[in-house]
Formats: C-alpha cells, structure tokens, sequence
C-alpha cells in the first residue's frame, strides 16, 4: 500500500505498482480450494472402490467434471501465487530470477491446460 | 570494511531464533503448501491423466503409486505412494488449518501472544487428528 501521498494510499500501488492485487488473489483462490479440495476428498473417500470403472463414471458426471475443471484453474493459479512468492524469497541472483520467472509462468499453465484436457476428455469421452 | 565484516554474524537466520510456535506453523504453511504445489499437483495430473488414458493406464497408476502387483521397484514405489498420499492429505489440513489462521490474522484478530500460540498448536493438532480420522475412515469402511 503507499504511505506517500494520501491519493497514493487510496490507489493502493506501492512500489511495485500492483497493490494489493496478488495478496487478495491469494485470499480469493484459498477461499476457492477451501471448497473445492474437500469436496474431491469427500467424494474419493465415500466411493465405494476405486477401480477404473468407478472412477472415471464419477469424474463424468457434470458435477464432478465441473468440480474438477475449477480444481485444475484454481490449485494451479493459488499454488503459482504461493511458489512464486517462495522464490522471490530465495533466489536473488539474475539466472535463477530468469529460470524462476519461465518455471513460475509456463508450468502452472501448461499443469492446468493438460487437467482440464484430461477431464474434457472423461466427461466427453463415452466410456 | 571487510575487516569489520570478518567476524560478525551474518542475518540471523533459523539457527539463532527460539523456536515458538507461530514460527513453526509459518514455516509449516510454507512447506506444505509447496509440498502440494508440487508433488500434490504432479500427482493429481497424473491420476486424471490416467483416468483419462483409459484401464491400462489408470492400472499402470494404481500400481506404481498404491498396489505395488508387479513387485520389483513397484513395491518401493507403493509403499512411498503410500507415505507420500498420507504426507499430502497432512499437509492439506495443515495448510488449511494454518490458512484459516491467515484469514483470522488478516482481520487483526489473534495476535495477542497467549492467543496466538494457542491457535498456532490448535492448527498442527487439526493438522495430524483430521490426517487420521480421514484415514481412518478410508480404510476402516
């Protein structure tokens, strides 16, 4: 938050100009995953086996699939906020700040992108 | 200066501070929250992916990662899955406990030093009961 100007406080950008945005961001996905995460354990839990038949007529279903779609977006968008903010942490030299900036920018992307593939193709798939 | 430097102690670091338990629960939601961003994740791509490919595939995931059938390095992996599936579940309710902790410190509430120890361990005991009453009932059904 800026504590220059009172204008500055308002905007709430700061030094690196994005304010507060990856804090709630942050929040916001946590709020997501407190919802999402239980339900995929919930569901794992109470399946009466988990044999590829059982399984993949679970993962199907809308429900499920749906559910599943957002766990790809949202794990993978909260987990790139959490580990981006590790690095920034630890690693101080320029090379690793490059290697950091692909690894933290192209594999949450790319994770997401194959679950979300993997359960359009369960969902539309047949059997 | 780089005489002054010799014999001084560099920032201190984890050796130097008493351990309490904030500190241990900050360390812990960092931990296991890149635990699960990496590991949790990469397993969750390959169990969907698996599921995705077809039987043989969701076979092949089953038996590196619970099963263990063809013996060999499939009953070491088995047996990591296994430690590895449980680690996960723990460090999700870790992660979630100590998260919630988070909301409850970002309205400015709990930092007083009795309250903040008290929810700082009330999130490891979550942590470790809810890892075993989960697997309990999993594998007591």
């Amino acid at each position: 938050m800026g504590n220059g100007t009172s204008i500055g406080r308002v905007r709430g950008l700061g030094s690196s100009h994005h304010g507060s945005h990856h804090w709630l961001a942050q929040r916001l996905s946590a709020v997501g995953n407190l919802i999402l995460i239980p339900f995929l354990m919930i569901s794992l839990a109470l399946m009466p086996g988990h044999d590829y038949a059982t399984v993949h007529a679970w993962a199907a279903k809308p429900l499920p699939s749906i559910a599943l779609i957002l766990i790809m977006i949202n794990t993978f968008w909260h987990a790139r906020m959490g580990v981006q903010i590790m690095l920034e942490d630890y690693v101080h030299e320029n090379g690793g700040k490059i290697a950091a900036w692909l690894l933290v920018n192209i594999l949450p992307f790319a994770g997401a992108a194959y679950g979300i593939l993997s359960v359009i193709r369960i969902a539309l798939g047949g059997a | 200066m780089a005489q002054a430097r010799s014999n001084r102690p560099l920032s201190p670091h984890l050796q130097i501070w008493r351990w309490g338990p904030a500190m241990l629960v900050s360390i812990l939601h960092r931990v296991t929250g890149n635990g699960l961003a990496f590991v949790g994740l990469g397993l969750l791509l390959w169990w969907i992916g698996a599921i995705a490919s077809g039987a043989a595939a969701y076979q092949t995931f089953l038996d590196w990662v619970w099963l263990g059938t063809d013996g060999g390095l499939q009953v070491v992996t088995a047996l990591l899955g296994k430690i590895v599936l449980v680690g996960l579940t723990w460090a999700f309710f870790q992660h979630m406990a100590s998260g919630l902790r988070h909301f409850v410190l970002d309205i400015g509430a709990g930092y007083e030093l009795d309250a903040n120890a008290r929810w700082s361990w009330f999130t490891i005991l979550f942590g470790v009961t809810a890892t075993a009453v989960f697997w309990a009932f999993v594998l007591l059904r």
